[in-house]
């Protein structure tokens, strides 16, 4: 039966009449009607590469068996995948693959879930013909993520391909050629791409493992729990591999929609933070500056008295973009409701001027999947592709398909893709630069320039560049503005928001947010902000902001998942805050030196993996989560310290008898929330100084594994990303620090110099990154070294 | 970073530059293993800094060269190799059926060498050839610095060995 219209073919798989479209591979249609044929270099995602030959298949008048992952299907084609003939190929396919791979399973990490022990078990034959020596290939170390035993390689290509086409920047490769073909870096040299893990999910044997878990348990034993990653606003899907109730790895799961079937490094190797030594596992109150454990019930009704001593005005809320979508809605409905107003999640933002104009929360605009079919993208401040991965793939890929990516930047970014226009200057200068692409944009719509944003305009003039990325939106079908993480911690956020509105306006094109955290949006929704209660309602009083909070210290404090060192844009301000206040109450998994020393009550909480919750992402979409490992001690899930808490503090509606309800009861309120961006850009506007002349500008957007409390405690992360401590100038500027020699010969060892800001001084490394604008210095925020510091953009000293 | 410094020599570029113009703009992959030969005429080896160098002129992923240079056997990547002469005798079927056993035993035992190794004054190096050299009708055979010689025996050897050992020695005396 032939389709009168082309679209489809029928063929025949062992006697079963399938349509296919035509030209589409024989292994493809075969998985989808789930006949399974048996591969390993073949990968859904990768290019078809046919080297392992495993996918052999018989043909009906084919002279020989055919690989099915590089056999187009034709009208009319009669398969076997398991006829004599197909049978015979692969298993001879099997005893070649078997010549070089060494038998020795009981000592691989990938025992239990290799995919040639699979296969062999199938197609493998007791003997081999072969009984010269196996060949062996020496080990190189890559890095602190992945472990090499490349013996077991079978030279797949899938990891090399997976470096081009997806990752985008070579790494792994094949060196030598025939039986001394060798699959590797060649030189000794770690993996930099931010993505690199996803290797080890691909390699099909256990040439290529997790380091950090290597060895630590099998495959059998381990229990798989579906979840969501936790760091940025993607929401990868993961999976949680438990032994005995504790984590053990993090693999990627498959989600079309929003991360395929890749996961960041970020996303895979976090869960080491899990079992950080800090970890709480008791209620701890400090009587006289002596911490001592008490029970539950002594710490909450010590927590309940703390809060209703004070004026309700007196307490500021503080809570982490990455407490559960549950947490912060029984936070805020807590707290509300014992009539504190005074409740934040935007610790990195000092900029709040328009935030009344926001919608109901920070979304990207579209769906993830479709920034791939965009054909031109604005990025703002955003080093999109360490603070979120995922969203930087898609962009790649809209790139790859001819999109236009032009960028607005406080300094020049490594893109893994061609990337049309950098638009690089100070961040004050940044301003400006999109002012000007602004102005272009009225010009070509002719759109009234709204009263609000002439004075951003005089004096503006504009030139060539600025001008081709307005008018590359304005010609593009598809386009859009995504503001970044730089933008949301910039001193000026409100007037990037105000001029990328209205270049989106002009220009129509979507604008949207690649927000922070794993639930930034949803810190929003369960109306953790001071001006909105939950599902977008205007709060009865408005609060103070995040910033205010800390600039002017109130008496108690709520602190939730927080570091405020590392987590908030001044450290040494949000330390004097709370050295000032009577009562600092932190509900957290961990209790760091710092927080030891600022607290007054700790109330442990579930780590990741250990809760369940519900994580809205920057799509907007709703995520929940099961809990997948036992928590420590008497920590507790912190949904359920809020919900008694609440019942203590004879708030009403607390009844909730799982995270479901509580999610369910928010789900409901917020069944009418659109995800548009209503920003005003008749706004007021932040003014800022220019750059001063006499000192260096900080630019402090956050470390690549320095985000959150968990991904700090990431051991193997920290290790491969020691730039993130280090302090960065062009060769200029430190040509100007008289450390001429340095910029001459970058081999030497590492330089540290003093770095001030405030009052403080703290030594550090220093690495000389051209990328960087005159009279400025990248100093990334969240790390240990920065954690004395001031806030992330400002005026910094250096000495060598 | 945007402008680096390269370690290629004069030569070296000249070469590469003069091979670019030759392919298409996108394609500078293309003048790779002339960009090798060029570093293989001055350094007699690859070292991995100049492959590096290589990949930064080119603007390849380094791995995109190393793929290459351990593939052709022409390129040498151990430092012990940058020998101011490279011998390399045929020893596949035919060569081997005409007696290159033979002739290897002899090169051997005059530089007091074995296969893959450089002799001590840095004279000779010689080569491991793993493939059939294409000139069969004239096995054994013998490569001297890219140069082929047929139909060798023991005296013809020693002949084309003395003379180049000697032409570099008197080359080296009259710079002397
Ligand atoms: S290391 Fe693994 S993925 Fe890479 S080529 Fe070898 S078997 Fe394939
Ligand atoms: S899967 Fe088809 S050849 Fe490897
Ligand atoms: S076998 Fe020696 S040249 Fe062919």
């Amino acid at each position: 039966m032939s389709n009168s219209d082309n679209k489809f073919v029928t063929i025949t798989i062992n006697d079963k009449e399938i349509e296919a479209v035509p030209g589409s591979m024989l292994i493809d249609v075969a998985d989808k009607s789930d006949i399974h044929i048996p591969r390993f270099c073949y990968h859904k995602k990768l290019s078809v590469a046919a080297n392992c030959r495993m996918c052999l298949v018989d043909v009906e008048k084919a002279p020989k068996p055919l690989p099915a992952c590089a056999t187009p299907v034709n009208e009319g084609m009669v398969v076997w995948t398991r006829s004599e003939r197909a049978l015979t190929a692969q298993k001879d396919t099997m005893e070649f693959l078997l010549i070089n791979h060494p038998l020795d399973c009981p000592i691989c990490d990938q025992g239990g879930e290799c995919e040639l022990q699979d296969l062999s078990m199938e197609f493998g034959s007791g003997s081999s013909n072969f009984h010269e020596m196996k060949r062996v290939v020496v080990d190189k170390d890559i890095g602190e993520l992945v472990a090499t035993e490349m013996t077991r390689c079978i030279q797949c290509t899938r990891c090399v391909r997976f470096g081009e086409e997806i990752a985008g920047m070579r790494e792994m490769g094949a060196t030598g050629r025939g039986d001394r073909m060798e699959i590797g870096t060649f030189v000794e040299k770690s993996l930099d791409s931010e993505i690199s893990g996803n290797i080890i999910d691909i390699c099909p044997v256990g040439a290529l493992t997790a380091k950090p878990s290597r060895y630590h348990s099998r495959a059998w034993e381990m229990m798989q729990t579906p979840s969501i990653a936790s760091h940025d606003s993607v929401g990868s899907s993961v999976k949680l591999h438990t032994f005995k109730q504790k984590l053990v790895r993090v693999i990627a799961a498959e989600n079309e929609d929003i991360n395929e079937c890749w996961i960041s490094d970020r996303d895979r190797f976090s869960y080491q933070g899990v079992y950080a030594e800090d970890r709480v596992e008791k209620p701890m109150i400090k009587y006289n500056g002596i911490w001592k454990e008490v029970d539950w019930s002594t710490a909450l009704d010590r927590t309940v008295e703390n809060l209703t001593e004070v004026a309700a005005k007196d307490i500021a809320v503080l809570a982490s973009p990455r407490a559960t979508l549950e947490e912060l809605y029984l936070l805020q409905k807590s707290m509300r409701g014992i009539g504190v107003s005074n409740i934040d999640h935007r610790l990195r933002q000092i900029d709040f001027n328009d935030q009344e104009s926001a919608g109901a929360f920070p979304s990207l605009g579209m769906k993830i999947a479709e920034i791939e079919n965009l054909d031109s993208i604005l990025l703002v401040g955003s080093n999109v592709r360490k603070e979120q991965p995922m969203i930087n793939h898609r962009i790649r890929k809209a790139a790859l398909n001819g999109a236009k990516v032009m960028c607005v930047n406080p300094m020049e970014l490594d893109f893994n893709y061609e990337v049309d226009t950098q638009r690089v200057s100070n961040p004050v200068e940044m301003i400006n630069t999109l002012a000007i692409i602004a102005k272009a944009s009225y010009t070509l719509s002719k759109n009234k320039i709204p009263a609000g944003l002439k004075d951003l305009f005089t004096g503006v003039r504009v030139n060539k560049i600025d001008k081709a990325i307005a008018e590359n939106l304005m010609k593009s079908k598809k386009s859009a503005v995504f503001l970044g993480n730089i933008s949301k911690q910039h001193p000026g956020y409100s007037t990037l928001r105000a001029l990328s509105k209205a270049i989106a306006a002009n220009t129509k094109s979507t604008l949207g947010y690649l927000s922070e955290s794993a639930n930034s949006a949803g810190a929003w929704l369960a109306g953790v902000v001071p001006h909105k209660k939950e599902a977008d309602q205007v709060a009865d009083v408005i609060g103070k902001n995040a910033s205010e909070m800390l600039s002017r210290a109130k008496k108690v404090y709520v602190l939730l998942d927080l570091e405020l060192e590392r987590d908030s844009d001044n450290p040494q301000q949000a330390k004097a805050a709370m050295n000032q206040a009577d009562t600092v109450i932190a509900i957290t998994p961990y209790a760091n030196k710092s927080l030891l020393a600022l607290a007054d009550i700790i109330l442990p909480s579930a780590a990741y993996a250990e809760t369940s919750g519900t994580y809205v992402n920057t799509e907007g979409t709703w995520q929940s989560f099961k809990a997948a490992a036992k928590g420590s001690g008497e920590a507790r899930p912190a949904w359920k310290i809020l919900r008694v808490l609440g019942n203590k503090l004879d708030v009403k509606g607390f009844d909730y008898v799982s995270s479901k309800d509580v999610r369910n009861e928010l789900r409901e309120l917020c069944k009418d929330i659109n995800n548009e961006n209503s920003v005003s850009v008749e706004g007021i506007y932040t003014k800022l100084d220019d750059v001063p002349t006499q000192c260096l500008y900080r630019i402090g957007n956050v470390g690549e594994y320095s985000g959150d409390s968990l991904v700090r405690r990431a051991a193997a992360l920290q290790k491969s990303s020691p730039e993130q401590n280090a302090v960065q100038l062009n060769s200029k500027e430190i040509a100007l620090l008289g450390l001429k020699d340095l910029v001459d010969d970058n081999s030497k060892e590492v330089t540290t110099v003093e770095v001030k800001q405030g009052e403080v001084v703290v030594s550090m490394p220093l690495i000389i990154n051209d990328y960087i604008p005159d009279k400025c210095a990248l100093l990334a925020s969240g790390t240990q070294s920065s954690s004395l510091l001031g806030s992330a953009f400002g005026e910094i000293e250096i000495t060598a | 970073m945007a402008t680096t410094k390269t370690i290629l020599s004069k030569h070296e570029t000249d070469e590469i530059d003069r091979w670019l113009e030759r392919f298409p703009k996108d394609k500078a992959q293309s003048a790779l293993l002339a960009a090798l030969r060029a570093v293989m005429h001055e350094d007699h080896y690859l070292s991995t800094a100049k492959m590096d160098a290589v990949a930064d002129y080119l603007n390849l992923p380094k791995i995109a060269v190393y793929e290459v240079a351990s593939f052709y056997s022409m390129y040498e990547l151990d430092e012990k190799a940058a020998a101011k002469n490279t011998i390399a005798v045929c020893t596949n079927v035919s060569c081997m059926l005409n007696g290159s056993d033979g002739i290897v035993e002899h090169i051997e035992e005059k530089l007091g060498i074995k296969m893959g190794e450089t002799t001590a004054d840095g004279e000779f190096f010689f080569k491991v050839e793993e493939e059939c050299l294409a000139a069969c009708c004239g096995a054994p055979m013998m490569q001297l610095n890219h140069v082929y010689h047929e139909n060798l025996t023991n005296e013809k050897v020693d002949e084309l060995l003395d003379a180049v050992r000697s032409k570099r020695s008197l080359k080296d005396k009259e710079a002397s």
